[in-house]
């Protein structure tokens, strides 16, 4: 346990670093924080004064270790825009954008495994060459098409659905959450299915092709040659191994689905931080996109981590607890 | 009543190409507690042979023709779920690679408890009885440690012990055992075998040993088969193909063997290698690799029998007839 810990704090601190040099980058290239700062009518010698005395002219190295300073402390600058800390106001749209993550997760999840596993026991089907039609194709078809697709059918021509917002929030165990409500539920379903939609496909194929490789091992044969029965032998046997890999690139895949909730979030108006960063992207509000960037980087480090912690419980030949 | 009987047996794989068939005509009965060997180069059909009579061939192969009798009830017409009171209950089968037999993510406990609950109403406690008596019988070191394990925790030999003790959970009365040495270290594969042997004969349980090793046939089994592309080419008691092989290519597979070729003379290998399913010679399969064809062997050769083997070959055809026409003519 101590020695993943460690290796885990390794990871995140380079992966941190990197995200910490591209965010200062884009700080340091991106607009010009004087325009922010003072008006049109202040002279270009007052400019380098105030220039010298933000210390914006100083190497960049020196600029680098104070902005790391700083971040290590929380602190990532005060939002031009909203004139508040970015980092706060990063943060109070999060619980927005992890209830997308959160229900695309469960709808994928609730769907790929059910049909990749029928795909693979039953190959030759008819609903399995639906659903690898349907995700052969469902690669291929762009989110916005995918949402304005879902956005006709259900909130205009249908009007089961709203079309945007998040609709009114709840708390459970203090979480701000659309899950506590029946309207927040309602505003869920369309921009959730549509993020799901982005890796579905993906998932039901990587379920399909690992189970029917494990359905071919010996373990497998050795298990219906025990004569036990095949709600055994599929959903125990086989799927615990056919999890593994999934769970690895499962992981990998759930971290960057919190990239592709800036364009779900903004086809839908979802108050989350997606549609925040793009448009703190149009008013070169720097220091929100740099909280932006880092908050997302943080929180691809927390799913790793817990990524491995579950395939660490899954797999024995992984030790996280002591051992050898 | 024997207790398996196999007639015309026969299995096809449907491939692209047409089907092939892996089995032809195989026949052989085997009594309570009888021990039989099944040798032959690798790709001949002993694997597939062992799957048929389980009913487990792997996709996409079927039994085409024959029939599997156990206990003079056809297995061939039972349902799946019928078919699972039989496997690891009445017939047991023991795999090659111990390294792959074992589920890596359920424990040894786990994976032996299980076959118990499938086959018989009993709870969890007493089927963790039964399995911690049947590694004892196994010889395993600390077995209760053992039930808590993962199988990466254990070593081939002590896997092995593991596969053959889940073999044993249910007595059945007969185990198919595929190369189950094969894959381990030489010093423990006569270890292995020793306990095999000694198990099968303390519970009178009947015995398959598929292996291509026939010195390890001549030391556990009463009877044996020899295979070659798909077919029996060869069978009778195991003292006689051990010590007076009729068949050339039993031969050659005896020649082959360090400790069983004459001493003094080189070993020697059977020239060339076993034809693919798709090229197999026209009549006797053998036929091309053979230092005796001749025309004759256009024709797949009947079986003769030659003392206590049926041989199928033209040419041990014609030197019986030659010895008994001898002996008539000696009679007369
Ligand atoms: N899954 C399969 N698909 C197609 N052909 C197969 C399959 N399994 C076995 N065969 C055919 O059956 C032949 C015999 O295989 P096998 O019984 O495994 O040989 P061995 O005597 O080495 O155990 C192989 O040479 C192959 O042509
Ligand atoms: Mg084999």
């Amino acid at each position: 346990m101590f020695a993943f810990l460690i290796k885990r704090l390794a990871q995140a601190i380079v992966v941190m670093f990197v995200i910490s040099i591209i965010s200062f980058s884009i700080q340091d290239n991106l607009g010009d924080p004087l325009r922010e700062l003072v008006g049109q009518s202040v002279s270009e010698e007052e400019r380098q004064a105030l220039r010298d005395e933000l210390g914006l002219n100083d190497p960049f190295l020196e600029r680098y270790l104070r902005f790391a300073e700083n971040a290590v402390q929380g602190d990532l600058g005060t939002s031009y825009f909203f004139k508040e800390p970015a980092l706060q106001v990063i943060l109070a749209k999060l619980p927005a954008t992890l209830d997308l993550v959160f229900g695309a997760t469960i709808i994928i999840i609730g769907f790929s495994v059910p049909l990749g596993v029928y795909a693979a026991i039953k190959p030759r089907s008819l609903l399995s060459k639906l659903v690898m039609g349907f995700s052969t194709v469902g690669i291929s078809i762009p989110v916005f098409l995918t949402a304005i697709g879902l956005i006709y059918l259900f909130s205009i021509e249908l009007g089961w659905m709203p079309s945007y917002g998040r609709g009114e929030a709840g708390h459970i165990f203090g979480w701000d959450t659309a899950f506590a409500t029946t309207d927040g539920l309602i505003h869920l379903v369309l921009p959730c299915i549509t993020l799901a939609s982005i890796m579905l496909p993906l998932f039901i194929r990587l379920i399909r092709s690992e189970m029917m490789e494990v359905l071919q091992s010996e373990y497998v044969k050795f298990a219906r040659a025990k004569g036990l029965s095949p709600t055994r032998i599929y959903f125990l046997h086989a799927l615990k191994n056919t999890m593994l890999p999934v769970i690895t690139v499962g992981g990998v895949q759930i971290g960057t689905m919190v990239a592709y909730t800036i364009l779900t979030e903004t086809v839908f108006q979802w108050p989350g931080m997606g549609f925040l960063f793009l448009e703190a992207v149009n008013r070169v509000d720097t220091p929100l996109i740099v909280a932006y960037l880092i908050v997302v980087g943080a929180i691809f480090v927390i799913t790793n981590t817990i990524v491995d912690l579950i395939y660490g419980l899954v797999n024995p030949t992984v030790k996280l607890f002591g051992g050898k | 009543m024997a207790l398996l009987d196999v007639k015309n047996l026969e299995v096809s794989f449907g491939l692209r190409s047409g089907a092939v068939k892996a089995l032809r005509d195989i026949n052989f009965s085997l009594e309570r507690g009888e021990r039989i060997g099944v040798v032959g180069e690798s790709g001949a059909g002993k694997s597939v042979l062992g799957f048929s009579i389980l009913n487990l061939i792997s996709q996409p192969g079927r039994i085409s023709a024959g029939d599997v009798r156990f206990e003079g009830k056809s297995l061939q017409n039972l349902n799946d779920k019928d078919m699972r009171t039989i496997r690891g209950n009445r017939i047991a089968m023991i795999f090659q690679d111990p390294m792959m037999t074992l589920n890596p993510v359920l424990t040894i406990g786990d994976q032996m408890i299980e076959c118990l609950l499938a086959h018989r109403q009993i709870s969890k406690a007493a089927a963790r009885k039964i399995a911690l008596q049947k590694l004892m019988q196994v010889q395993i070191p600390s077995p209760e440690t053992r039930l808590d394990q993962y199988p990466h925790e254990l070593s081939g030999g002590m896997r092995q012990r593991i596969v053959i003790a889940i073999g044993l959970l249910m007595d059945p009365d007969l185990i198919i055992a595929d190369e189950p040495t094969t894959a381990l270290d030489v010093t423990i594969q006569a270890e292995i075998m020793e306990l095999m042997l000694e198990l099968c004969e303390r519970n009178n349980v009947a015995l398959i040993l598929i292996t291509h090793d026939l010195g390890v046939v001549s030391q556990v089994t009463q009877r044996t088969m020899v295979m070659y592309a798909g077919r029996v080419i060869e069978q009778g008691p195991t003292n006689e193909i051990i010590n007076d092989a009729q068949h050339p290519y039993t031969q050659g597979l005896i020649n082959a063997l360090p400790q069983m070729g004459v001493r003094g003379e080189r070993l020697q290998q059977i020239r060339g290698s076993m034809p693919s399913l798709q090229a197999i010679p026209k009549g006797c399969a053998f036929s091309n690799r053979c230092d005796y064809a001749s025309e004759r062997c256009r024709v797949i050769p009947e079986f003769t029998r030659s003392g206590g083997c049926l041989v199928a070959c033209h040419m041990v055809e014609e030197l019986v007839a030659q010895s008994e026409n001898k002996a008539q003519d000696g009679g007369a």
